[in-house]
């Protein structure tokens, strides 16, 4: 179980001219589960690739830590390495390329004796969380995400985050696609992994009801890119109930 | 220089028996060296298949130019010169399992000129596969290509100077209700210009598929013509190339609708490399009375480095209303959103450009119609691309 901490102070950052994060600052420790929610423009997807590191975000101020580790001085995949993963909001289509390739080629897992073979490995983790979260099989042996419905492509996210176990991530509406059964599925997943290896959770939803199968250890409301409030799940209630004109 | 390569290592007819070997199991094989006729070895019966010299048909005159009717430059040099055409002439009604197998190796040295000539037949009703290779004794398929990873920048220009050429020209006829495979390969050296010319007729309820590879070459140009001439004729054209170095590969393609409900659907997808040049163009005519025909037309380019270049110039031309046509390019570098997503897995950038030029060629190669050449071409394309060993 890995004790640790994902933790932003102040970030303001944007595409070109224009900022849209205005100095956001949380912290989310191993284990935990943190919703943000907000309405549409509020900066919830660019904090979500400005994280990752996207190619077209740039960072004004403010620093990103994962265990200390200054992770804005990074690329992506080191971003990667370093424990952080994106469960992305819209998937992308990468004809002719596999996700077994893709995993593999991305961090090579060890054995439980430790011994290295990685693609048997890989095989074995692949189908055992494919099951785990009603995944096709069929699938994995697909080019990443093309021919995948809205729905498959968040389980897709989902399996790779089980595969790849990561410290932090950050799911961007892993909740926008799913049917009410796939979305106990993906919830239950992702809590499961919060107790299975200390997984934290930063959350990204317009809509309660993703909170009613992960629960939310810390809520917070984002409006013009500031993190307007901060409390615990009865904070999503009120939002649902009241709306976010409040907020803003 | 000796035209066969002398000293150490595999001599070209070594090659030649290793590339035919990869290519699988095969129902019959010709083999012709500069132009000139060498190997005819078939397994199948004569009432099948009839293989050998056009020449020496009854019908030459029927035989030869029957397809081309179009006799322009390129073409004409062939009919002058080429020194034995082949007939490959696949009989009514006969299912032949296992490809037929051409090979033209070039194999002479600088001032050599080679016209190669195919004449394939499918008779009405017949199923086969034909594969035809044309390549460099030297430097051909399974030798020395260079590959990206070996030589990141150009080497000095080869196009301007070219030592060899080769025209060949191929006329395929697919009869009523018969169905032909045909995949092309073109693998020669850097020192040899190409003009090639591969002509299909389709009949009514018949279908070609063809899968042309463009590899080598210093200019190399493969002229595609498909006419649809029989009711509900299907013709699938498919070509992958890669260019590297100072190659130019140019590509020129005619879907020409003459027949009600014919279907033509064509995917050429290439990269450029280095300072290579590629350019498509293709031109969709759908004639008077040729109605409720479809028509399909892509052509997708990899630009992967910043000296290369590829030029996409897709055309219509329709005198029917009742037609469906829809035609669409792309030119660009690997995809960045591709690589955003492969690299927030944890894949290092270098490694995911490479999985992703892998993964464009794989989606392609899936669509060779002859499975037994699959894994031979995906390698080929791997190879030139640097792409292998991901």
């Amino acid at each position: 179980m890995s004790t640790g901490e994902l933790c932003i102070e102040g970030l303001r950052a944007g595409i070109p001219g224009r900022e849209i994060l205005q100095g956001v600052t949380l912290t989310v420790r191993s284990g935990e589960v943190h919703a943000v929610m907000g309405p549409n423009g509020s900066g919830k997807s660019t904090l979500a690739h400005v994280l990752m590191g996207r190619p077209g975000y740039e960072v004004l101020d403010g620093s990103v830590t994962l265990d200390g580790i200054d992770l804005l001085s990074l690329p992506t995949w080191q971003r990667a390495r370093a424990g952080l993963f994106l469960g992305m909001q819209h998937p992308i289509e990468v004809p002719g390329v596999s996700l077994t390739r893709t995993l593999l080629a991305a961090r090579a897992p060890v054995a439980d004796d430790g011994s290295h073979r990685p693609e048997k490995e890989m095989d074995v983790r692949l189908h055992d969380e494919a099951r785990r979260i009603g995944f096709d099989e069929r699938f994995l042996d697909r080019p990443l995400n093309v021919d995948l419905s809205g729905g498959e492509r968040k389980r897709n996210e989902t399996l790779q985050l089980g595969v790849l176990r990561p410290r932090f991530a950050i799911l961007d509406e892993i909740d926008s696609g799913l049917d009410v059964d796939a979305l106990g599925a993906v919830g239950r997943r992702v809590e499961e992994a919060t107790t299975e290896w200390g997984l934290g959770v930063l959350a990204i939803t317009h809509f309660r009801r993703l909170l009613n199968v992960l629960h939310p250890d810390v809520v917070h409301v984002l409006s013009e890119g500031r993190v307007v409030a901060t409390g615990s799940s009865e904070l999503a209630e009120l939002v649902d109930r009241t709306g976010y004109a409040a907020y803003s | 220089m000796s035209p066969v390569a002398e000293g150490p290592g595999p001599s070209p007819s070594d090659r030649v028996h290793s590339l035919v070997t990869s290519l699988g199991a095969r129902s019959a094989l010709m083999v012709t060296i500069d132009g000139v006729l060498a190997t005819v070895a078939s397994s199948v019966g004569e009432q099948l298949l009839s293989l050998g010299r056009a020449t020496e048909c009854s019908d030459v005159e029927d035989v030869l130019g029957s397809v081309v009717t179009d006799p322009r430059d390129f073409l004409l040099l062939n009919d002058a010169f080429a020194v034995d055409p082949l007939l490959v002439d696949i009989a009514t009604g006969a299912t032949i399992a296992d490809p037929i197998v051409i090979i033209h190796v070039v194999s002479g040295g600088p001032g050599l000129a080679v016209f190669p000539r195919t004449v394939i037949r499918g008779g009405a009703g017949s199923e086969a596969g034909v594969i035809e290779i044309v390549v460099d004794a030297d430097a051909g398929l399974l030798a020395d290509l260079p590959s990206r990873s070996s030589s990141p920048r150009a080497r000095p220009s080869s196009t301007s100077s070219p030592e060899r050429l080769v025209v060949p020209v191929t006329e395929i006829s697919v009869a009523d209700d018969s169905s032909l495979s045909y995949v092309s390969v073109q693998a020669l050296g850097t020192d040899t210009w190409q003009l090639a010319h591969q002509a299909s007729v389709i009949g009514a309820s018949a279908t070609l598929e063809s899968f042309a590879v463009a590899l080598g070459g210093g200019y190399a140009r493969l002229r595609t013509d498909s006419a649809l001439r029989g009711v509900s004729g299907t013709s699938k054209l498919r070509a992958a190339f890669i260019g590297r170095d100072e190659q130019m590969l140019d590509f020129r393609t005619l879907q020409d609708h003459l027949a009600p409900r014919t279907t033509s659907d064509l995917l050429f997808m290439g990269a450029v490399a280095d300072h290579s040049h590629s350019v498509y163009s293709g031109l969709i005519r759908v004639h008077r009375g040729a109605v409720r025909s479809d028509a399909r037309q892509t052509n997708h380019n990899l630009v992967l480095d910043e000296g290369a270049h590829a030029d996409s110039v897709p055309n219509l031309d329709i005198e029917e209303n009742d037609v469906s046509c829809s035609h669409g390019s792309t030119v660009g570098p690997v995809d960045e959103d591709q690589r955003y997503y492969l690299e927030s897995r944890g894949v290092e950038p270098d490694v995911a450009e490479r999985l992703i030029i892998a993964g464009f060629f794989e989606d392609i190669a899936d669509q060779v119609p002859i499975a037994g050449t699959r894994s031979m071409i995906g390698q080929a394309l791997a190879d030139r691309t640097g792409a292998h060993g991901v």
